[in-house]
């Protein structure tokens, strides 16, 4: 009885789909050719084929010209030479050649009556909520479960974020390994430094080590001392987003300009030398962590404690402390 | 033989009504259509320079001493993506060429996207019923921005090692999750992951090429169907196209089209050098260079992150750190824009019907002054993108740059969303052609020696 019904709904629904959909068929005309010229003469088809006879000789010349491994330059150009007159054939066949039918197209309706198929299928079914509910969780499970094993993609390389390898006593070597001593840093300049014995490619290592007058020096509070007769060192990485530190702006002889500044190339985070590294301008959003330095006994310079705060860019989890 | 080829496959398949139907298929005429074409065109020269490219390439960050014919190399410790891109470059034959050809294709590629899709957005291409396409070249869009980036991070120089190591920064700098989402993509800590590369790897050269390619292949698919618009002219109705037939005319121009493409790309990847790698040098994350720029699609985001002022909000304990406000938050909000912009349109408007015919940017002041106001707000990041660079060729000094950037981001959008709302409606309601030049009229003499005017037509 019911189905009966159902059936009767859907053929009004169709004859009613059908009504509404008539106007548009009745607008739609058969495709009209408009024009359809036909321009092509002897000399024009003789120019067509030179152009892809010299084509092929340039082609052919790319071929020569990497036998005999010709320049960069030589086989660029040979090779664009070539596909520039294979183009220029094709667009004088497509608009000198070639018929040039130019058409009247009926657009397309866009309606299908394929929903209504597709619904047909749940016909003569009473309990579809379950079933769409038991499908769901089927289908939301299974792509579960198939994206759940990319979780194996997390590595276990390198320590906690943030961390550096210093610790008080550790050397500072150059890139050859070599203990840095006072003397290699001349003011107005930077060396870059790495923990003896640690893995300079690791993102806490490097500390840029540069010189300034002591007397101008305006140190964070807690961290006067921590300098080497102005001597001071810094991560090299910068807190904002991981690029090396690797410009100093060191004013040579007026006064009245900017002072000391440690500056990233990426986004130009500006970090002030004679105030422990503080962001003067730029995106940065903490201070350059600092190594506090002393001489060690044989006179090469030394950490004489830990990094002042977490190396590297910044992630939700960070604490200062 | 074509012909009988056709024949035997038509008995075999019965593809045959389809494809007089394809063959006759109407291309309205109009230089802005072809913007589509040129991307297309870029794509296929990228899978083909590509696929040689990858008969060369070494996915492996394990180092070895180089030894290869670059001279102020020998002796360092590179990787082996890094050798074997140097090897393409300097020792396989036409292997600088194609590899640079790649380069300026995957530049132009994404270019020829974002002028398409402005020429779509002006024109109002994106009504009903094309909104599925449209979202499908946003996407197109989003998709062809990452494999760029993979693209130049591969070869783990110094450019590729920046570019990556402010890649994982604005990861982490996702609340909540960033950082094990870093930690989870990269394989591990940043510098030092090794997995990452095999990764980028097959995600370049597999994934989103695939995705890509499908994309495409959905694109023509659903263009086909519902047919191209057109401009308003002559005959032309919702209900119809007027244009040149698919064969032969059109199909011909058409691959000329694409030879031409080929031809500026091989000659660019021939005359232009693009990324020298050697220049620039393996990947160290102590060493940095300020020369550096990335490839030109990243500008926005490079001048997002530069133009953030100092500001690092902690909540209850916990940092949103900065990287997140200029790379997560800038393009999020821009490509939620770009995605939802049919739908907000219609909010705005209420038009709900179908649109076959196209409008001038001025038919529409609104969304052009939207789409204007859109473009500049991406604008500015892009110039602070360049700022070092103009302060290197201009002496502009860059911090004023920075500062006066900073508030144009905010002006300047609003600015010109006025000024293009009111030069629309002033061009609408004159219906002038300041671009047309000539508004005269057409004087000419019939047959029995009369004259006639008419207005200057198509």
């Amino acid at each position: 009885m019911s189905r009966w019904h159902r059936l009767e709904g859907v053929l009004a629904l169709r004859f009613l789909r059908r009504r509404a959909g008539a106007p548009q068929l009745e607008s739609e005309q058969p495709e009209v050719v408009i024009s359809d010229r036909k321009p092509a003469t002897p000399a024009r088809e003789a120019v067509v084929a030179g152009m892809l006879f010299l084509a092929a000789l340039l082609f052919a010349g790319f071929v020569v010209a990497y036998a005999l491994s010709a320049s960069t330059q030589v086989l660029g150009t040979s090779l664009a030479c070539g596909l520039l007159l294979v183009a220029a054939s094709l667009i004088t066949a497509g608009k000198l050649l070639v018929a040039q039918k130019v058409m009247d197209e009926p657009r397309p309706p866009v309606a299908s009556p394929a929903a209504e198929q597709i619904a047909e299928a749940g016909d003569g079914l009473s309990r579809r909520r379950l079933l769409g509910i038991a499908g769901g969780a089927a289908a939301a499970t299974l792509a579960t479960s198939s994206v759940v094993p990319l979780i194996s993609m997390s590595g276990g390389v390198g320590g906690a974020t943030g961390e550096s390898p210093w610790r008080a006593g550790r050397r500072l070597v150059d890139e050859r390994g070599r203990p840095l001593k006072p003397d290699d840093v001349v003011v107005g300049s930077f060396v870059t430094a790495f923990p003896e014995g640690g893995d300079p490619r690791e993102l806490g290592s490097p500390v840029v080590v540069c010189a300034v007058d002591p007397a101008q020096l305006r140190p964070a509070p807690g961290r006067s001392g921590w300098d080497v007769n102005g001597i001071q060192a810094f991560s090299k990485i910068c807190t904002h987003a991981g690029c090396a530190v690797a410009m100093l702006r060191y004013p040579l002889y007026d006064q009245n300009e900017p002072g000391p500044a440690l500056v990233c190339p990426c986004h130009y985070s500006t970090f002030d030398v004679l105030r422990s590294g503080a962001v003067e301008f730029g995106p940065a959003g903490r201070p350059l962590p600092q190594l506090p330095l002393r001489v060690g006994s044989d006179g090469a310079l030394e950490a004489a404690g830990g990094m002042s705060g977490p190396v590297g860019p910044a992630w939700w989890g960070i604490s200062d402390t | 033989v074509i012909a009988r080829a056709l024949t035997a496959l038509d008995r075999r398949t019965g593809a045959g009504s389809l494809l007089s139907k394809a063959l006759r298929y109407a291309f309205p005429e109009n230089w802005t259509f072809l913007l589509g074409e040129i991307a297309l065109y870029s794509f296929v020269v990228l899978i083909i320079t590509g696929i040689y490219l990858t008969l060369f390439f070494e996915p492996s960050l394990h180092t070895s001493t180089y030894r290869g014919s670059y001279a102020p190399l020998t002796g360092s410790h590179v990787s082996d993506a890094y050798r074997s891109t140097v090897h393409i470059s300097l020792e396989v034959r036409a292997g600088l060429l194609i590899r640079q050809t790649h380069h300026w294709a995957a530049l132009v590629f994404i270019g020829a996207i974002v002028l398409h899709l402005m020429r779509i957005f002006f024109t109002g291409a994106f009504r009903r019923p094309r909104e599925l396409n449209y979202l499908v070249g946003a996407t197109m869009l989003a998709l062809a921005m990452l494999e760029g980036f993979f693209g130049y991070s591969l070869p783990d120089d110094l450019v590729s090692g920046m570019g990556l190591a402010i890649a994982y920064s604005v990861a982490m700098s996702v609340p909540f999750v960033g950082e094990h989402v870093a930690r989870w993509f990269w394989g591990g800590q940043f510098p030092g992951a090794q997995p990452l590369e095999s990764r980028m790897y097959i995600l370049h050269v597999l994934i989103i090429p695939v995705l890509l390619a499908t994309l495409v292949a959905v694109h023509v698919l659903l263009i086909t169907v519902l047919r191209h618009t057109q401009f308003p002219g002559p005959g032309r109705r919702e209900r119809n196209v007027i244009g040149l037939a698919m064969w032969p005319s059109y199909a011909l121009r058409s691959l000329g089209l694409m030879f031409s493409v080929a031809a500026m790309l091989f000659a660019l990847g021939g005359l232009v050098q693009i990324n020298p790698i050697w220049q620039y040098g393996p990947y160290q994350p102590w060493i940095g260079s300020n020369g550096v720029q990335p490839d030109w699609y990243m500008g926005w985001l490079i001048g997002g992150l530069r133009l953030m002022p100092n500001f690092e909000p902690s909540i209850l304990g916990h940092t949103v750190p900065n990287p997140f406000f200029g790379g997560v938050l800038f393009p999020l909000v821009a490509f939620a824009l770009l995605y939802s912009w049919p739908w907000l349109e219609r909010l705005v408007s209420g038009d709900c019907a179908e649109h076959h015919l196209l409008q001038r940017p001025r038919d529409n002041p609104w969304r052009t002054a939207f789409g204007a106001a859109f473009l500049t707000w991406v604008l500015v990041p892009f110039l602070a993108g360049s700022s070092d660079r103009i302060f290197v060729s201009f002496d502009v000094p860059y911090r004023q740059q920075i500062e006066v950037l900073r508030v144009l981001w905010f002006v300047l959008p609003a600015l010109v969303f006025v000024a293009t709302l009111t030069l629309c409606r002033h061009l609408r309601d004159s219906d002038l052609r300041p671009l047309r030049g000539w508004t005269g009229r057409v004087v000419s003499r019939n047959d029995e020696g009369g004259f006639s005017s008419r207005e200057p037509g198509p």
